[in-house]
């Protein structure tokens, strides 16, 4: 009789014990709004930001990035060390992971991944496919495209269950940070074969996925699983109740397309959702001066800029790009149209990721620096030039594009410069001429990251020729291009940094474009939402949310 | 009848060739490419030539022509460039939300159109009729974006009586068996479904009928003062029949042929999707989805949706004209 007592006992405390560690998980669901349907729901075949919302809660990566910051931390891997050459990465990984459908993570299932986007062929080689596989290891084992290079994988093995070892065909510094992309989640092997991931089709100029994964089955290991998905209208996950980590606190996540901006605001004032991205900047006091409301910043991890491009003289000489420098008003700018909510750019890539250099040249606003600049090249003022910028569109770095371009150019005005405008629809025609260098002398244009490493914003710039800038990969560019090249095969992360700083003071000088502003994009959500850490990097996990103090 | 019905549907032929010349045309004619809207900021030269030389855009027009009714011949209006799905399913989802709020509108515009204008006619020259231009004015001549936003305002945000967005609330789970939300709701016996669907209904057809009842209101007090005055009309009065009936049989019947043209005309519109209804009360129809297509320069939802509305269109015109038979059988058709 005693003993059943104590049995008795036992557990009603383990039952204590059971509902503590489940005690923070609740009933409650969560309802976002995104701006439009993902495209579909296959990670690594997607590269649009809606589609990331929904894969980040369902996926992991082997690392991620600590929730609200651009460091890097353990998630599916708990260690990863380089070799001494550099390239082979070995990923230690966490024991006791299960994807939704009940099969093991292991080293198999990392392989498998790694594999399945190295042998892709024909439609899954399109950049509509694999756009981010692509861009970080640029090519697969059979190229079918001239535009495609050697790839950096090589292979993937396993040393026992939790071990994967990870072999590059060469070094590669962005490698690691490029791994907390979504596209590189881990993905269950079994379901992907079960379901058709490997199907798909190019129909009208587009990849599409022809098997039921990506629209149905995705199956992942992270804490909410797929319920799903009414096109134009919500897709539903539901909390895992095997997650590897404390289960989540919310029953539910329902993500929402409201495409218009006041819509999504209106949606949130009348509770229909608990929050929203892309806040539009004229929709923020309205936020603020809402008791029931509230802003949660995202860290700037954007750059907007003015390209300087070398190809059309002037501007080829150094001076007259340094008058641009010192002729463009740029703290006015950000003090002026962004309300309060951005930081005056002295460099093409933010604070936040390091590589960061606070001491390259500065160039604050001098009209009369500018023309001297200008009379030193030779120039009789004013100097004429062509000056675009973009109609139609509001980008989280360039909320008012016309703002900025009036004020740009009647400083330009005073420091010595006749400007010319040019405008034209953001897109596509805007974007296709400045990127082609077939825009002005000067062209507003900007840049968000993808992942928080150096080579993601200086490297894009100017690691190759870049007709954008007008840069051809020769002169005082290459020296600039040579380092960016050593930088990226580095993978001893001081010395990284350290090239990254040189970088940075070299490109301040050498001036190919001016940066004038890291803007703080914002997420609206409702007072009763505790939790929510936005990722500088654009989609964040809900992990951590709980709504209504529960 | 069915000689004539025949006939109007064979001249469907060349009237669709001629649209899809119109819309193939057009498409191409909107500046960029879809190549570039697709890459956008990350647009390579290279990039954007391996994605036109890969999906033959950089063929002769012509080429691309035969290529593209060669496929619609087959009812393959291809994949939407930015979606990722195929058109035709997209049609099958979206054209019903479409359907259901145009019915939704044409229902308050008719039910609030034919007794303004009518009331207003038999008060010729009273406050009523004036008021009632008043209110047509104002249900022409305001944006309705800005009347649905401001229907919202009141109704969603201030009163929160009526929902803001969607076509349902996303907390409930329903069957959707036709993808007609409220026909749903009556053939699952879901109640709750039919309320959720209603309420969510009310706000986006009150401002996208608030054009057509203006029209339909202004054109029933027309049609009514001409009829009125008729001698068939005086005669029936002169009879002894009472008031009601001569409204009812004579004034209202014959008043009703440029009504009905004048409401057969505003549902063909309605169907083709109401752009701006659509998107700010993220109402997941035609409309919504045809203006990303343009945004997006999405060539397959472009040619396919316009093509598959313009069908629907020249569809309900051809009902209309039947109609009048019914309305008014004096129309004989040969």
């Amino acid at each position: 009789m005693r003993g059943k007592r104590h049995i008795a006992a036992l557990v009603v405390v383990a039952s204590f014990i059971g509902l503590g560690a489940a005690g923070a998980a609740t009933n409650a669901t969560f309802v976002f709004a995104g701006a439009a349907d993902p495209t579909y729901l296959d990670p690594a075949l997607v590269s649009d930001g809606e589609s990331f919302r929904i894969t980040k809660q369902i996926f992991e990566g082997l690392v991620e990035l600590k929730p609200g910051t651009t460091t890097l931390s353990p998630a599916l891997a708990t260690r990863w060390t380089p070799s001494r050459d550099g390239k082979t990465w070995t990923f230690t990984l966490r024991k006791g992971v299960k994807f939704h459908d009940g099969t093991p993570f292991n080293a198999a299932a990392v392989c498998a991944n790694f594999n399945r986007w190295y042998n892709w062929r024909g439609p899954f080689q399109d950049a509509s496919a694999s756009y981010y596989y692509r861009q970080i290891f640029g090519g697969f084992k059979k190229n079918e495209s001239t535009g495609l290079g050697v790839p950096l994988y090589r292979g993937c093995s396993g040393k026992g269950r939790y071990v994967a070892v990870v072999k590059l065909r060469r070094r590669n510094g962005p490698f690691i940070p490029s791994l907390v992309l979504s596209a590189f989640s881990m993905q269950s092997p079994t379901a992907m074969k079960k379901y058709g991931a490997n199907q798909g089709e190019l129909a009208s100029g587009t990849f599409r996925p022809t098997g039921t994964y990506a629209f149905s089955h995705p199956t992942g290991t992270g804490p909410y699983k797929f319920e799903s998905w009414t096109v134009g209208q919500r897709v539903v996950l539901t909390r895992n109740g095997s997650y590897w980590g404390k289960r989540a606190a919310l029953a539910r996540v329902i993500v929402r397309p409201i495409s218009n901006n006041t819509a999504r605001l209106q949606s949130l004032q009348t509770g229909e959702v608990n929050g929203y991205d892309l806040v539009a900047p004229q929709d923020m006091p309205t936020i603020r001066n809402d008791q029931r409301l509230q802003l949660l910043n995202r860290k700037p991890f954007n750059v907007a800029y003015v390209t300087i491009n070398q190809s059309k003289p002037p501007m080829n000489n150094i001076l007259v790009r340094k008058a641009v420098a010192y002729g463009l008003d740029r703290a006015s700018v950000v003090r002026s149209f962004y309300a309060g909510r951005a930081v005056v750019a002295n460099e093409f890539m933010p604070p936040a990721i390091p590589g960061y250099e606070p001491k390259v040249t500065k160039y604050p606003y001098n009209p009369n620096q500018a023309k001297a600049l200008l009379r030193r090249a030779g120039l009789s003022l004013p100097v004429k030039i062509e000056f675009w910028w973009p109609t139609n569109v509001s980008r989280p770095y360039m909320p008012s594009p016309n703002l900025n371009f009036q004020a740009f150019k009647a400083s330009l005005e005073q420091s010595g410069f006749d400007v010319t405008a040019v405008s034209m629809p953001w897109r596509p025609d805007y974007v296709k001429h400045v990127n082609e260098g077939t825009g002005g002398h000067l062209n507003l244009i900007g840049w968000t990251g993808d992942y928080a490493d150096a080579d993601n914003f200086v490297g894009t710039f100017f690691q190759s020729a870049n007709p954008q800038f007008g840069l051809t990969r020769t002169g005082a560019h290459k020296k600039i291009a040579l380092l960016l090249d050593k930088a990226e095969a580095e993978v001893n992360q001081a010395k990284r940094v350290k090239l990254y700083k040189q970088i940075n003071k070299l490109i301040a000088d050498f001036v190919p474009g001016v940066p004038y502003a890291h803007s703080t994009p914002a997420v609206a959500v409702q007072r009763r939402v505790h939790g929510y850490k936005p990722s500088p990097v654009g989609t964040e996990s809900f992990y951590g949310v709980t709504v209504g103090g529960q | 009848m069915l000689r004539f019905i025949v006939r109007r549907l064979l001249l469907l032929v060349p009237i669709l060739v001629g649209l899809s010349i119109l819309v193939f045309f057009w498409v191409r004619a909107l500046p960029g490419s879809p190549a570039d809207s697709i890459l956008g900021e990350r647009a390579t030269p290279e990039l954007v030539k391996e994605y036109n030389e890969r999906f033959g855009l950089d063929d002769p027009v012509y080429v691309q022509y035969w290529k593209y009714v060669k496929t619609t011949a087959t009812f393959d209006f291809g994949v939407s460039s930015a979606t990722h799905r195929y058109v035709t399913d997209e049609i099958k989802e979206r054209f019903p939300a479409t359907v259901e709020l145009a019915i939704g509108a044409m229902i308050f515009a008719v039910s609030f159109g034919i007794p303004l204008g009518f009331f207003a006619a038999k008060r010729y020259g009273s406050a009523f009729d004036h008021a009632s231009l008043f209110l047509s004015l104002i249900g022409v001549s305001i944006p309705v974006f800005f009347l649905a936003i401001l229907l919202k305002y009141v109704f969603a945000v201030r009163l929160g009586w009526l929902p803001s967005v969607g076509r349902v609330s996303v907390e409930l789970e329903a069957e959707h068996p036709t993808n007609f939300y409220i026909l749903d709701s009556i053939l699952t016996r879901d109640w709750a479904l039919f309320k959720d669907a209603v309420e969510h209904l009310i706000l986006p057809a009150i401002a996208l009928g608030s054009i057509p009842l203006a029209i339909i209101s202004r054109i029933t007090r027309a049609s009514v003062l001409d009829v009125q005055n008729e001698d068939y009309v005086r005669t029936a009065r002169a009879k002894g029949l009472p008031p009601r009936t001569v409204d009812r049989r004579h004034v209202l019947r014959n008043a009703m042929l440029p009504i009905s043209t004048i409401i057969g005309l505003q549902t063909g519109l309605l169907l083709s999707g109401a752009i701006l209804t659509e998107t700010v009360f993220a109402w997941p129809g035609m409309g919504s989805w045809l203006r990303d297509a343009i945004f997006n320069r999405d060539y397959a939802v472009l040619q396919g949706g316009i093509l598959f509305l313009a069908l629907v269109f020249v569809l309900v015109n051809l009902i209309v004209d039947i109609s009048y038979a019914f309305i008014n059988p004096k129309i004989r058709y040969s």
